[in-house]
């Protein structure tokens, strides 16, 4: 196979893993302050979180730019502090699917941690435990297939993104061509051939990994 | 334990991730913003101005209009190419090309394409008003520039008013080619270039004249605050070069001069 098509999948595979485990890692703490404490502009805050899954992902894109490109409120202090910006690198490329795919998770998981029975919860605290190990303990194991439901959404939703990506990565073959930017190259160019090609790939490794993701989830349930 | 075993191998993968791509990119390098249809004529001469100066071209395609709005937000750009004068005049005004460098470099024609292989009686844009032509797709005269230049050439031959009723509104000129290689319009209106790219599904009826609509011409220009003008202007050099505009020829552009 041609290292060009080699180095999309790689990538796009890269790209989604690492958004991933971002959104794990921030999305679980938000979804948990968001479902058990009650303070003003929660839902405020809710609504702020799933904008960009409202929002067309270019929109998304453009947002980022202004947020992080080099001319950007944010991108510009960055830029002057150490001489890089995000923009047209695969960071861009993590940047934007982990913005887009972070609402999918924050639903899921808030939902699942809302439904956990508070008898268990009040249990656990009667018992003794602290609000970290009560949350560790008995919410978040309670709340796992909501977890893991989101997981799953945010990977595939982290794999097919293209709007926003398009937009603050740039599409730069063989450095942020991820397999959608590919397709999309190679359709505009008219290599109806490979871009037939891609589009097999992509949905063969994008239905794997749903399927892998969906047999695991049923062992650890 | 068994979680944090995981855990630990999962960050470890991700440090080795992160890891290959730290030290990557000190070679000399100079970027490219050009418009999607400039993507196959691009590379090739981006391959021949890698043999010949030393430095790596790396592209970033496209639609001109998205290119520009990276530029703005300060995306690191050396050379801009635009597949429309709008946009290029838009990042001129705003002060983010080096003005002295700018100039067109290809030119496109206008053309009308049907299925191939269709029964038609289609001979030319006057028989567009023929009652067998039902559909007739072209681009969104609002944002597709080839949409405006459609009915630029409608009106040139006095047929827009008659035909109105069969347009089909594509969001891009691509949308136009696949409306027609799939049999979904009798009939569209694309860029020479385009229809060149298909050419095994659809068939060229008409090549629009240059006096039916404004000149489809592409600019190219060096972006201000770029890491090596020299090497921006060495490339626009080669695009208008003898060998660059031979190369934009054989993908079915015309000279712009």
């Amino acid at each position: 196979m041609e290292s060009s098509v080699l180095f999309s999948i790689r990538l796009s595979l890269q790209v989604a893993t690492v958004s991933t485990a971002l959104i794990i890692l921030t999305g679980i703490p938000v979804a948990y302050v968001l479902a058990r404490r009650d303070f003003r502009g929660r839902e405020l805050i809710d609504v702020l979180f799933t904008l960009p899954l409202v929002l067309p992902p270019t929109v998304i894109g453009y947002y980022l730019i202004v947020l992080f490109g080099r001319n950007g409120f944010l991108g510009r202090f960055l830029y002057d502090w150490t001489g890089w910006s995000v923009m047209f690198t695969w960071y861009a490329a993590v940047l934007a699917s982990y913005v887009v795919a972070l609402p999918l998770m924050i639903k899921t998981t808030r939902a699942a941690i809302e439904s956990v029975d508070k008898n268990l919860i009040n249990a656990s605290y009667t018992l003794g435990h602290t609000e970290f190990k009560t949350a560790w303990k008995v919410i978040l194991p309670l709340a796992k297939r909501g977890i893991i439901a989101g997981t799953v959404l945010s990977f595939a939703r982290a794999m097919g993104e293209f709007g926003a990506t398009l937009m603050l990565a740039g599409n730069l073959p063989g450095r942020t061509d991820t397999m959608p930017l590919a397709i999309y190259s190679l359709a505009g160019s008219g290599e109806w051939t490979r871009a037939h090609l891609m589009v097999v790939l992509m949905t063969l490794t994008s239905g794997g990994f749903l399927y892998i993701a969906n047999r695991y989830a049923k062992r650890i349930i | 334990m068994k979680k944090i075993g995981g855990l630990v191998l999962f960050m470890a993968v991700l440090c080795w991730i992160i890891s290959s791509y730290a030290f990557a990119g000190s070679t000399k390098e100079i970027t490219i913003s050009a418009a999607i249809s400039l993507k196959n004529a691009f590379e090739e001469i981006g391959k021949l101005y890698e043999s010949r100066q030393g430095t790596t071209c790396v592209f970033n395609f496209g639609a001109s209009g998205d290119l520009m709005k990276q530029i703005a937000g300060g995306a690191p750009v050396d050379v801009f190419a635009s597949a429309a004068q709008k946009d290029m005049d838009e990042a001129d005004k705003q002060g983010f090309i080096i003005t002295a460098t700018r100039t067109n470099f290809a030119a496109n024609s206008v053309v009308l394409i049907v299925p191939s292989g269709a029964k038609t009686s289609l001979k030319n844009f006057e028989g567009l008003g023929a009652a067998d032509i039902k559909k007739i797709a072209l681009g969104n005269p609002k944002t597709v520039p080839a949409g405006r230049y459609a009915e630029e050439v409608f009106n040139f031959y006095q047929i827009l008013s008659a035909i109105k009723d069969k347009f089909i509104f594509a969001e891009n000129v691509r949308q136009v080619l696949d409306y027609v290689a799939r049999g979904e319009v009798d009939a569209g209106v694309v860029y020479a270039t385009d229809a060149a790219s298909r050419s095994k599904e659809i068939e060229i009826i008409a090549t629009a004249p240059e006096a039916s609509h404004k000149p489809v011409v592409y600019p190219i220009a060096a972006v201000k605050g770029t890491k090596s003008e020299a090497d921006a202007r060495a490339f626009i050099s080669l695009v208008l070069s003898h060998e660059g505009q031979k190369i934009l020829q054989e993908h079915g552009f015309r000279s712009s001069k």
